[in-house]
């Protein structure tokens, strides 16, 4: 039962419940004048302590193409953050005007502040370089959509594995499927984190490999998952800028790919996936982007216990 | 060789292992300044080769949960009137609640006021504890 509950970490979803959100993405895809009015006179608040585009109008298209109203903020500078308010606070406040809270917070761990101090549910739109859920389920849902399945896939992550939230969710919502293999591909200062590797891959006997050369691994994946260096979460700018350039995919690379390998990237890219491969057609990242909206619908309408 | 004298009321931590007991009582939040408070350090131990130990006069309520985090092989005596009441051997805590403080600067914990900093034992064996806010892990053996 989804009725209620919050999505702090992918983890927070069993396989099934997971299964159960797809399954409701993949019939409003089909069908969606069904669901048009399903979330008529509920109320969706997004806090957004952090810039965002694609997430937030998401999340915005996901409530409205269901009936539903979106009140928010955009940026912390236009909210009582402004002021030094408390999260707490804040997430007790707009539980009086709302029915579910989408938060994206800079730091790691406040959307689990946020859902501690309410009753409503609160999905965590990503929290510092820690989390992201919904592009977990976004992710999963594309993958399945294209590669027919979610077990059996050797799955190559490359860029940020430190500071990537969507990298850290994916890998643990991967961690359940059987036989999956993991191509870890990143410079040496933006290896995935300790908890990751320990409480995540060793615990549950992922076979990974953590490699420097994105060539080296390339010919045998099913999936490539793309990111980007994110200059936000660096406090050293030259650090920065020596490595946001170490992997950049381009057409000649993706000749050593498999036919049927898909690019993914939960976007947004600067110069990591060359132009060019977008007509490639194993390019799927903006079809991520679609399947992203329709997920987190399928989403909504669980967490609100909506019926049609 | 040191003599300490001993203690009508109060606590003794024995069998710390060399080189924790400083930490030990950093972490118990002690005010050495207004206490009795006495610390040997690598004293011999039939046991362990070498040992810490810490005398504390007149306290007999320290927070067990914080001995076990730091130092599991420990032991604590109660002391009353001149004579050991109870002997208690803390172990390594499943979870602990404003002891250890979350170091990672991008952790809600380093800004949000108000709430608990909580860490869950993952990994007995390293002493390690995660974060539940951010999943930092620290161990306690390194730390």
């Amino acid at each position: 039962m989804l009725r209620g509950k919050s999505l702090l970490e992918p983890m927070d979803l069993t396989v099934e419940e997971m299964e159960e959100i797809f399954s409701i993405a993949d019939d409003i895809m089909s069908d969606p004048g069904k669901y048009i009015h399903c979330a008529d006179g509920r109320l969706m608040a997004t806090l957004f302590y952090e810039p965002s585009t694609r997430t937030r109008f998401s999340f915005e298209a996901a409530m409205h193409r269901l009936g539903g109203s979106v009140i928010g903020f955009s940026e912390p500078n236009s909210s009582s953050a402004s002021k030094g308010e408390s999260i707490s606070d804040t997430v007790r406040t707009v539980e009086c005007y709302s029915d579910i809270i989408v938060m994206r917070h800079p730091k790691e761990g406040a959307p689990r502040v946020a859902a501690e101090s309410c009753k409503i549910p609160v999905i965590n739109a990503g929290d510092g370089g820690h989390q992201h859920p919904t592009q977990t389920l976004t992710d999963l849902m594309t993958i399945k959509k294209y590669k027919n399945r979610l077990d059996n896939l050797t799955i190559g992550v490359c860029g940020d594995l430190m500071f990537g939230r969507t990298v850290h969710s994916l890998i643990k919502a991967m961690s359940r499927y059987k036989n999956i293999r993991l191509k870890l591909i990143s410079p040496k200062e933006l290896v995935i984190p300790d908890y990751v590797r320990k409480e995540v891959l060793v615990k549950n006997g992922v076979e990974f490999e953590e490699v420097r050369r994105m060539e080296e691994v390339l010919p045998q994946l099913d999936v490539l998952y793309m990111t980007r260096v994110q200059r936000e979460r660096f406090f050293n700018e030259d650090d920065y800028i020596r490595l946001k350039d170490t992997y950049i995919l381009d057409t000649d690379k993706m000749k050593l790919a498999k036919d049927d390998m898909i690019i993914m990237h939960p976007l947004p890219r600067v110069n990591e996936i060359a132009k060019e491969v977008d007509r490639d057609p194993r390019a799927h990242y903006f079809h991520q982007v679609k399947i992203g909206m329709y997920v987190r619908m399928g989403l909504i309408y669980s967490l609100l216990g909506l019926e049609v | 060789m040191v003599v300490v004298d001993s203690i009508k009321k109060g606590i003794v931590i024995d069998h710390i292992h060399a080189g924790r007991g400083m930490r030990l009582l950093n972490y118990l939040d002690i005010n050495v300044e207004n206490e009795t408070v006495a610390i040997i350090m690598n004293a011999i131990s039939r046991k362990n080769g070498r040992k810490d130990i810490i005398k504390i006069e007149n306290i007999i309520d320290i927070d067990l949960t914080v001995v076990g985090l730091i130092d599991p092989g420990a032991t604590v005596n109660i002391i009353e009137d001149h004579v050991i009441t109870k002997k208690l051997k803390p172990a390594l805590p499943a979870r602990v609640e404003n002891v250890i403080k979350c170091r990672n600067p991008r952790c809600v914990t380093s800004v949000e006021d108000g709430i608990p900093n909580v860490f869950i034992l993952t990994d007995a064996e390293n002493q390690e504890y995660r974060c539940e806010y951010c999943d930092e892990i620290v161990s306690m053996l390194k730390d």
